[in-house]
């Protein structure tokens, strides 16, 4: 299969002495749905600088598509579709030209950036919106638009750098409706996010940079199944006046009617109830504490802090 | 797959329809104000002062003076809007739109040179057209005459350009106009010939750029000149290649724009 994205040993050293990327390898193989995480000042946003070209590269070898980003740019640069996190249009402008003047800077005729304006547009919701100046929209509607602007020359890959920051749960779950679809139709998904239910529900394959380098590039699946524990929170019926004790599962009382639960995987939590039952707690409730992504990556990122 | 000449041509016209559209939105900022400079010019300076003067270079006070305010008018807003265009986009950051895509930089720098170009002219056929209340004229060599403004426009777009790479502020894209080119307009020979001056002053002012395009447009539409009109759009000509290639370099390094 084609790889979408080859990094080999990509390094920038900002002029401040910065040290933000030391040497990164990465592939995103065509039609993959990639999660790049990472905390902030990782090198999660330098690296898609890199593949932009708004950041220059100290070291190391970008393609897309096998295009070289140092020897054949442009040919990279049209196969590259790229949501940044900040917004970067025109406030002043109207939806419908930034959107369709940035098929013009593609070499689109006019015409054909016009029916693709609106074919994306329409697709993401904003084409009641298509008259309207960019700085009337509102947050969520702008990061939309900022879609609709990456994918106005079709690219093949698509990079989305915080896509959802900022944005509701409702229009968070459109947004990755729509991602999950042009991603069945073939496109490359490559994004960053901090909602790393995000990347979990999204996502099939995730790289973890950190300081500057990749410290886990897996699978989602293979990723999560290093869980070895897993943490659930209990609502009771009656207070809690004594946490049972039991030798296996850990617990520990969270307030008057809740308990939190942390067991190894190869348990079963049907071994717990005749313990709580026992000391006379219903359980009405229960739902997993934290994300588990979430968790992994903490352990993963601090684990590189501590060696 | 890179972009072939009709996609760069695609390219090309989107940047200049923006440009021009962006221009032709703010006319009560664009194109109004230096008409209203433009008429104060000819009633004050030519009119009204002119009258006690008398003749100069052959011609009456005003009929001298014209040239040059025309192309005074063509330098401010050709560089006025290229600067504050590019340093704009700077600014809001919508510049990475043009930086992200194929757009070779040529085509980047052909586009807002073009927009700069357009609306030097459009503001100079305004002020023409105010002129003729004030002065005759009749335009002596059409062919220098246009030459020498389209090319003045282009170099002043171009230096616009170097100046909004630079800027990292607004008060960047007023200390070049304010403490440049203002001075050097004023004594490029747009009110006075240089014969007045005392020979010293007269071999200083050769240095001024700005003397040998009022001079070249002075003889397109005047007939006569300071300077001999070859010699000026030749060094038109070298400034415009020079400061083009500046800017070319600039943008490849990414200068300004990318970190």
């Amino acid at each position: 299969m084609q790889h979408a994205l080859t990094i080999t040993n990509l390094r920038k050293t900002y002029a401040s002495g910065v040290v933000a990327l030391s040497g990164i390898d990465l592939t995103v193989a065509e039609g993959d749905f990639f999660a790049l995480l990472g905390p902030n000042g990782a090198g999660k946003s330098t690296t898609i600088g890199v593949l932009c070209s708004l950041v220059r590269k100290t070291g190391g070898k970008v393609q897309i598509f096998g295009h070289d980003i140092d020897t054949a740019f442009e040919s990279a640069k049209m196969e590259l579709g790229v949501v940044p996190q900040e917004f970067n249009f025109n406030q002043f402008e109207r939806v419908m030209d930034i959107v369709v003047t940035q098929g013009g800077y593609y070499g689109l005729e006019h015409a054909v950036a016009v029916e693709r304006a609106e074919k994306y547009l329409r697709r993401l919701g904003l084409w009641d919106k298509r008259r309207e100046r960019s700085r009337e929209l509102s947050g969520g509607m702008k990061r939309r638009l900022m879609i609709a602007r990456a994918l106005v020359h079709e690219p093949r890959l698509l990079i989305l750098d915080e896509p959802t920051a900022g944005v509701d749960i409702e229009l968070r779950r459109s947004m990755w409706k729509f991602l999950r679809e042009i991603n069945e139709q073939g496109k490359t998904i490559i994004l960053t996010t901090h909602y790393l239910e995000e990347a979990e529900s999204l996502c099939r394959k995730v790289a973890i940079i950190d300081n500057g380098e990749i410290v886990v590039n897996t699978t989602v699946k293979a990723l999560l199944s290093q869980l070895k524990t897993e943490t659930f929170v209990l609502d009771t019926r009656e207070d809690i006046t004594t946490v049972p004790q039991h030798p296996v599962f850990r617990l520990q009382k969270v307030d008057a009617h809740s308990l939190e639960v942390t067991m190894d995987k190869s348990q079963s939590l049907n071994d717990l109830f005749p313990v709580l039952s026992e000391c006379g707690l219903n359980v009405v409730s229960l739902r997993n504490k934290s994300n588990r992504l979430e968790e992994l990556f903490i352990n993963l990122v601090e684990k590189k802090l501590d060696e | 797959m890179s972009m072939s000449p009709q996609q760069q041509y695609n390219a090309f016209q989107t940047i200049v329809v923006k440009e021009v559209r962006r221009f032709m939105r703010i006319w009560v900022q664009t194109l109004i104000p230096p008409a209203i400079t433009m008429v104060l010019y000819f009633v004050i300076f030519g009119n009204l002062i002119g009258r006690r003067i008398g003749e100069m270079g052959g011609y009456d006070y005003m009929q001298f003076i014209v040239p040059g305010l025309i192309m005074m008018a063509v330098i401010n807003n050709a560089y006025a809007n290229v600067v504050s265009s590019f340093f704009g986009n700077k600014f809001q950051r919508s510049i990475e739109e043009l930086l992200v895509s194929p757009t070779p930089h040529y085509i980047i720098l052909a586009g807002f040179v073009a927009g700069g170009v357009a609306r030097g002219i459009l503001v100079g056929l305004i002020v023409t057209l105010l002129s003729l209340f004030f002065a005759e004229l009749h335009i002596e060599n059409l062919f220098v005459t246009v030459l020498v403004v389209v090319l003045t426009a282009a170099l002043f777009s171009v230096a616009g350009f170097i100046n909004a790479v630079f800027a990292t502020k607004f008060d960047d894209i007023s200390i070049i106009p304010t403490f440049v080119l203002t001075p050097l307009t004023y004594l490029g020979g747009i009110f006075y010939s240089i014969d007045l001056l005392p020979e010293f002053w007269q071999k200083v002012t050769l240095l001024n750029p700005i003397l040998y395009m009022v001079n070249a447009f002075r003889y397109g539409v005047l007939g006569v000149s300071d300077i001999n009109v070859w010699v000026a759009l030749g060094m038109i000509i070298l400034f415009t290649v020079a400061l083009t290639a500046y800017s070319l370099r600039l943008l490849d390094r990414g200068t300004g724009m990318r970190s």
